[in-house]
């Protein structure tokens, strides 16, 4: 799955979306005709949204999920691997470097997201 | 051990990579300092009272003497201020209180009560250089602070010790590579420890940590976890739940996907000291069980995708297999020589294996504070551990060195080699090895000193006929209310307080950590209002006087303590004040 960084809101482009709170339980929110849902990370190290995206994706949530708030370049790994598709940057971000920093692992021990095998299934 | 894969070195060479990349946008100003903290936390790296502090991961205590002469290099090399900021941090330490300003020390190794061994002084424009050099021997700081997983600890005694059912090691290595760099769980409301053990015995204290998990066999002899959840000490010491009595081992990191996973949705954010998960556990009870099972059969029905394959254990297990060792007859010169005598009785222990021993390095000796060892001190303790111990050691909770594979017919001459270094005192588990975090002469979080109280206490109990008849005592100190030096699990306590600038101590009395010796896992008991610092080694005193009048037979202070009452070693812990007696006590 592709992974859109953005550098600043974007205009509503008619996708429908739902915007999740964190204490939604993601379980259990309906998500009929919804193709987009945005995830808040209220501070960077409010970690909640991944597990919400992760469960979305376990549910087979197809469209996009989008972290918006406190994102920064660092965090933009996790979010890729919890289920995220797109990302909004907070302001002065080097939306450049945090691609580069995307593609700094080869891969990883636990399965996530992206990649639901962890490493000791995948290997000969 | 575990022996690295390529994909494993590859890993902890990217994780160095990564970090020397933010602290270069950190020392650049692209990364602000509140953005970069959780970063170089998650790396280990901490900004102490004077300087950076770093503590390096030990995954369940095991190091090779390879690595122990890198964490010796480190210590001399890189953990020494600039003579301006040892000056100054020297005269502001001696400015605090009325107890003497211990002499700062530097290029020191420190053991920790969770195996990891800490640095004080490295400057932050060397820490990736450090992270680099730990690299080259499989070491990192990898999640030993942050809100996240920490690094998981177990018995000092796993795969060695006598009492063992099921070899925790294997498991404790598969757990430190799910968590490691978990997308998920890298936010958690507060931070998460994970102790294992495999013994009857718990020398881990289990039932102190987030998850406790006991590897055991059941009826028809299949392994698998005894599930603990919710322990922790902090300001409101909680004993951990069982919330599962016996999980397939397969199952394990499916299971614990879904505790933390819960714990990451519900634990409360609003409040620090509300937030760990022992404080949900204790809200929620049986409403957090019943979600974490919701949670674990939804994680089964998608596929159970970590389900540990037999032949990933087998892999894991093969790299724990005993090293070969020499058969020699024990001969037992125990008698003709009281002082080894005294040290084979007090720091060697028993092994699976009846040819081999495991033999414990004291770290807890008269002008060193406890758990901290020199360069000099850590280079030695490699040669030890290549001479006598197939080049393995373990750091221990205790805050001492284990050699697990000494053969018995050289202990004379490890005894011998170990006492000219000055770490063959026959004090384990006795009132001198006691467990101290560094308090005040380093960490920014303490309310008082711990050093200078330990070695106030080490210093009046030096005589080593007083120290064996008092017997086995855990005495935990803890600069605040943190809890890192476990005060809360001493059968005596001794917690820093901070009153109006000054150093205060509560004396606490009667925990346990889960031990054979200290029985069920319970917090102790505050006997009074703090004490002046001058005041807690003539209160220590009044108490074990009262032990020594009280006691029947060959009994422990912790059963005296039990069987006599807490009220009666309160009232003489109270009548030992003196500057604090009169006066309006806090």
């Amino acid at each position: 799955m592709t992974f859109d960084i953005l550098t600043s809101s974007p205009a509503d482009d008619g996708v429908p979306t739902l915007t999740l709170a964190n204490t939604v339980d993601a379980q259990s929110a309906d998500l009929a005709g919804v193709q987009r849902i945005t995830l808040d990370f209220p501070k960077f190290t409010d970690g909640r949204a991944f597990s919400q995206a992760f469960v979305l994706r376990r549910r087979g949530f197809a469209g996009d999920i989008r972290a918006v708030g406190d994102v920064l370049i660092d965090q933009l790994l996790q979010m890729q691997r919890s289920g995220f598709s797109s990302a909004v940057l907070r302001a002065n971000q080097d939306a450049e470097h945090g691609r580069k920093l995307l593609r700094h692992y080869a891969s990883f021990y636990q399965g996530d997201a992206a990649h639901r095998a962890p490493h000791f299934a995948v290997k000969a | 051990m575990y022996q690295y894969t390529d994909f494993d070195r590859q890993f902890v060479h990217a994780r160095a990579a990564q970090y020397r990349d933010q602290l270069t946008r950190n020392l650049n100003g692209q990364l602000a300092d509140d953005d970069f903290r959780p970063l170089r936390l998650q790396n280990g790296w901490y900004v102490q009272r004077y300087a950076p502090m770093l503590r390096v991961a030990v995954p369940y205590g095991e190091l090779n003497s390879a690595q122990l002469r890198v964490l010796a290099r480190i210590a001399r090399e890189y953990d020494t201020p600039t003579p301006e900021l040892l000056k100054q941090a020297q005269a502001t330490q001696d400015g605090i209180g009325a107890a003497p300003g211990p002499r700062l020390t530097t290029n020191v190794g420190h053991f920790t009560t969770r195996q990891n061994v800490q640095f004080n002084w490295i400057p932050l424009d060397k820490s990736a250089d450090v992270m680099d050099l730990l690299a080259s021997v499989n070491l990192h700081g990898i999640q030993t602070s942050g809100n996240c997983i920490r690094n998981i600890t177990s018995d000092e005694r796993a795969g060695i010790a006598a009492d063992e059912d099921v070899d925790p090691r294997p498991y404790a290595e598969v757990l430190r590579q799910w968590s490691t760099l978990h997308p998920e769980f890298a936010y958690l409301p507060r931070k998460f420890k994970i102790a294992i053990t495999g013994a009857r015995e718990d020398r881990a204290a289990i039932e102190w940590h987030d998850v406790g998990l006991r590897v055991l066999r059941n009826e028809q002899n299949e392994v698998g976890f005894k599930v603990y959840v919710g322990g922790g000490m902090g300001r409101t010491p909680i004993v951990a739940s069982v919330i599962r009595e016996f999980l397939p081992w397969n199952q394990i990191l499916n299971y614990l996907e879904a505790v933390v996973r819960v714990y990451n949705a519900w634990g409360r954010r609003d409040n620090i000291y509300k937030a760990r998960i022992k404080i949900l556990v204790k809200a929620e009870g049986q409403r957090y069980f019943d979600e974490v099972e919701a949670e674990y059969q939804r994680i089964l029905a998608d596929g159970a995708h970590h389900t540990i394959p037999q032949s990933e254990l087998n892999r894991v297990s093969a790299c724990f297999v005993a090293p070969n060792t020499e058969a020699r007859i024990f001969k037992a010169v125990v008698e003709d020589d009281v002082e080894f005598g005294r040290w084979v009785k007090q720091n060697v222990a028993a092994h699976k294996n009846p040819e081999l021993r495991a033999v414990s390095l004291s770290f807890k000796r008269l002008g060193y504070a406890p758990g901290d060892a020199t360069a000099d001190q850590l280079d030695a303790a490699a040669d030890l551990a290549d001479k006598y111990s197939a080049g393995e050691v373990r750091v221990t909770h205790d805050q001492n060195l284990l050699l697990p594979w000494v053969n018995c017919g050289q202990l004379p001459e490890l005894w011998r080699d170990a006492r000219k270094l000055g770490l063959a005192r026959p004090n384990l588990h006795l009132l001198t090895d006691m467990i101290s975090c560094p308090g005040g002469d380093f960490c920014a979080l303490a309310n008082a000193r711990s050093i200078p109280i330990a070695t106030a206490i080490t210093e009046r109990f030096q005589d080593l006929d007083e120290l064996f008849d008092l017997g086995k005592i855990d005495l935990h100190i803890s600069g605040c209310i943190n809890s890192c030096g476990h005060h809360h699990s001493g059968h005596i306590g001794i917690l820093g307080v901070d009153k109006d600038g000054q150093e205060w101590y509560q004396i606490t009395l009667g925990g346990s950590d889960g031990s054979d010796l200290s029985g069920p896992s319970r917090a102790s008991k505050v006997v009074g209002p703090s004490f002046a610092a001058a005041e807690v080694v003539d209160v220590i005193e009044a108490v074990l006087d009262l032990y020594k009048d009280t006691r029947l037979g060959g009994e422990h202070f912790i059963d005296t303590l039990q069987r006599v009452g807490f009220d009666a070693f309160k009232v003489v812990a109270n009548a030992a004040r003196h500057s604090t007696a009169k006066a309006e006590t806090v």
